[in-house]
């Protein structure tokens, strides 16, 4: 948020003119037959200068894109919607019944100077009559009808140009709670590496938002560039990078850009995955002979070795509780999920079906993890439960990589090949909805989905 | 070792020699064996047969060593019995020449990039673990692992897998 913010607004213009040509966009491949129906009506625009600029984006489009591409809310056609209303004093109660959706979502976009908005938006359920007082909205801060007590949402915000798009999301992320009682990922951003093999240099570290919008680069190599991951306050990367001829790992902060080289051992450097408290970094280091698990303290620098083992041991993921990792490794002939604690001590084997498990990542709710499972010689995604142990297959691609689970545990983004494309790919974590998010230029891998940014 | 090199390097140049001076056999044998006596005529015909030999012998070795890469199964690092003599005549080869390689391991993509990283780095070591066997000193072998991110061959196929499933031997 931070970074997007305060950017200037020729800036943001030159960074969307690249947005056109290369962003990243989504496409829903499999949806799901029980997502419920909602209604977001094209926002009115007002203006209070002679010259009227049109918002930078469609607001309600922001909110219902989102909203469809949780694979939990199908948006009713703009055509098929009984009334425009803008304000809950216009509302038809009675009309929103009859078209049968959950919600409805309504608003105005005033622009107050040129480039600055105030934003107004409800969300109504059109079946609960007291749904006011279920709410957080304060009472005196909407009018005394009727309508009133069907309000679950009332907000008004002040965006610019810059944040517009943003602003959306979290809108998006506020109208998403309050239906599902879950919170909302949609003001997040993913993090991945596009490569253009015919560029000067044709490795780009990228960060968009979690629609595809906004791409900006991060770092851009002539050499790979692997294994990006967020810090826990969405502030910095990690990752990989061969521009000294082979594996290091560097940390990078967004705004600044400022990098530091945290790991240059003997060997390869790799996995990077922070601690859920950002103090510690898990990685891998074959600097002893062959790949270990390390934890390095990232104030003093100092490691500490996890796996004794001449197998391979890597790709660590943390339990959310810090207090324990999970990873792959061949010790049994082929990799499969072990588990070790922070403290030392045995790892624990944690997957037992199908001959190749790799690639595994916690889920932020630390009830599920999720990994790569080969099935008759195709890898697909696969989400094993913590507590009763049973694995689902989610995906029926077959090259699929890279997993990365969004910060409220509902989705998993992930790099596939679709025809002959590297593609990102994203599915839900119960496998029923599907989204691909193709690349304009080269190929895209290796996603991260950065933890909630506000 | 300086001197097991050097003494090589001996061999080497003699064998060479030997291999230059077939070009003019002619030469050779009419001043040898004036006599037309039996036995050396067919002392000459046996060190041609040699020099033959020993020149067919130097050129499939420069043919060998002309390939530079060696291929795996899936996740696999075992090294196929039909690449042993050319790793072993790469092997001759640096340790003869004293030369420095970089043994370039590589995965195909399939499988996730971390673990085809280690697996990279795993079969370049299995080869640099047969080179030493041959003699080849450990400092004159680096290893680097590029994971399936250098691919030979960017296609999504069986044949690109099969062809980035690899050891890249480079010359320094």
């Amino acid at each position: 948020m931070k970074h997007i913010c305060k950017k200037l607004v020729v800036l943001w213009l030159g960074l969307t003119a690249f947005a056109v040509n290369a962003e990243v966009q989504i496409y829903i491949t499999e949806g799901r037959d029980d997502a419920r129906p909602v209604a977001v009506v094209p926002f009115k625009f007002e203006s209070a200068s002679e010259v009227k600029v049109e918002p930078p984006h469609d607001f309600a489009k922001i909110i219902a894109d989102d909203l469809r591409r949780s694979g939990k809310f199908k948006p009713v056609e703009t055509a098929e919607l009984p009334q425009s209303p803008s304000q809950i004093t216009d509302v038809d109660i009675d009309a929103w019944k009859e078209l049968g959706v959950d919600g409805v979502v309504y608003g105005v976009v005033k622009e107050t100077a040129p480039g600055k908005y105030m934003v107004s938006y409800d969300l109504i359920d059109p079946y609960n009559d007291k749904a006011v007082m279920e709410s957080s909205i304060p009472s005196g801060s909407y009018p005394l009808v009727d309508q009133s007590f069907h309000l679950m949402v009332l907000k008004t915000k002040l965006v610019n140009s810059d944040n517009f798009r943003w602003a959306g999301h979290i809108a998006a992320d506020e109208i998403y709670e309050a239906l599902t009682g879950e919170r909302g990922a949609f003001a997040t951003q993913i993090a991945y590496v596009q490569v253009d093999r015919l560029a000067a240099k044709p490795y780009n570290l990228n960060v968009a938002d979690s629609d595809g919008f906004n791409q900006t680069n991060v770092f851009s190599s002539k050499k790979p560039i692997m294994s990006p991951t967020w810090s826990p306050d969405g502030n910095k990367l990690a990752y990989v990078s061969f521009e000294n001829g082979r594996s290091e790992i560097f940390v990078q902060t967004i705004a600044s850009g400022q990098r530091e080289l945290i790991a240059s051992y003997k060997g390869f450097n790799s996995a990077p995955a922070w601690s859920p408290d950002g103090s510690k970094m898990a990685m891998v280091l074959s600097k002893d002979g062959n790949p270990e698990l390390y934890v390095m303290d990232l104030a003093t620098k100092r490691l500490t070795r996890l796996t004794r083992h001449y197998s391979i041991d890597t790709e660590p993921s943390w339990n959310p509780d810090g207090k324990s990792l999970i990873f792959t490794s061949d010790r049994g002939g082929k990799p499969q999920i072990y588990s070790v604690s922070l403290a030392g001590g045995d790892a624990d084997r944690v997957t037992f079906e199908g001959r190749y498990n790799a690639g595994a990542e916690f889920a932020p709710d630390g009830k599920t993890i999720v990994m790569v499972h080969q099935n008759n010689g195709n890898f697909h995604v696969a989400a094993q439960d913590i507590d009763t142990g049973n694995l689902t297959v989610l995906t029926k691609t077959s090259l699929d990589e890279s997993l990365s689970v969004a910060p409220n545990s509902s989705m998993i983004i992930f790099s596939t090949v679709d025809g002959q494309q590297k593609v990102l790919s994203a599915v839900s974590m119960d496998g029923r909805f599907k989204a691909r998010l193709p690349a304009n230029v080269g190929e895209v891998k290796a996603p991260a989905w950065s933890p909630y940014i506000l | 070792m300086k001197r097991s090199v050097q003494l090589l390097l001996a061999l080497f140049a003699a064998l060479a020699l030997a291999a230059c001076s077939t070009t003019e056999p002619a030469d050779d044998t009419t001043d040898t064996t004036v006599q037309q006596d039996d036995g050396s005529d067919a002392e000459a015909e046996a060190l041609a047969r040699q020099r033959a030999a020993e020149e067919a012998e130097r050129q499939r070795i420069a043919a060998l060593l002309e390939n530079t890469t060696i291929y795996f199964d899936f996740d696999s690092d075992a090294i196929r019995s039909g690449d042993m003599e050319l790793l072993e005549v790469h092997a001759k080869h640096i340790q003869a020449t004293g030369k420095k390689v970089i043994l370039e391991g590589h995965a195909d993509e399939r499988g996730t990039p971390e673990y085809n990283l280690a697996l990279g780095e795993r079969r370049a070591k299995s080869v640099a673990q047969l080179m030493r066997t041959y003699g080849v000193s450990g400092s004159q072998i680096e290893v680097i692992s590029f994971g399936e991110e250098s691919p030979a061959n960017p296609g999504h196929t069986e044949q690109a897998w099969q062809e980035n499933r690899r050891v890249e031997i480079k010359y320094q």
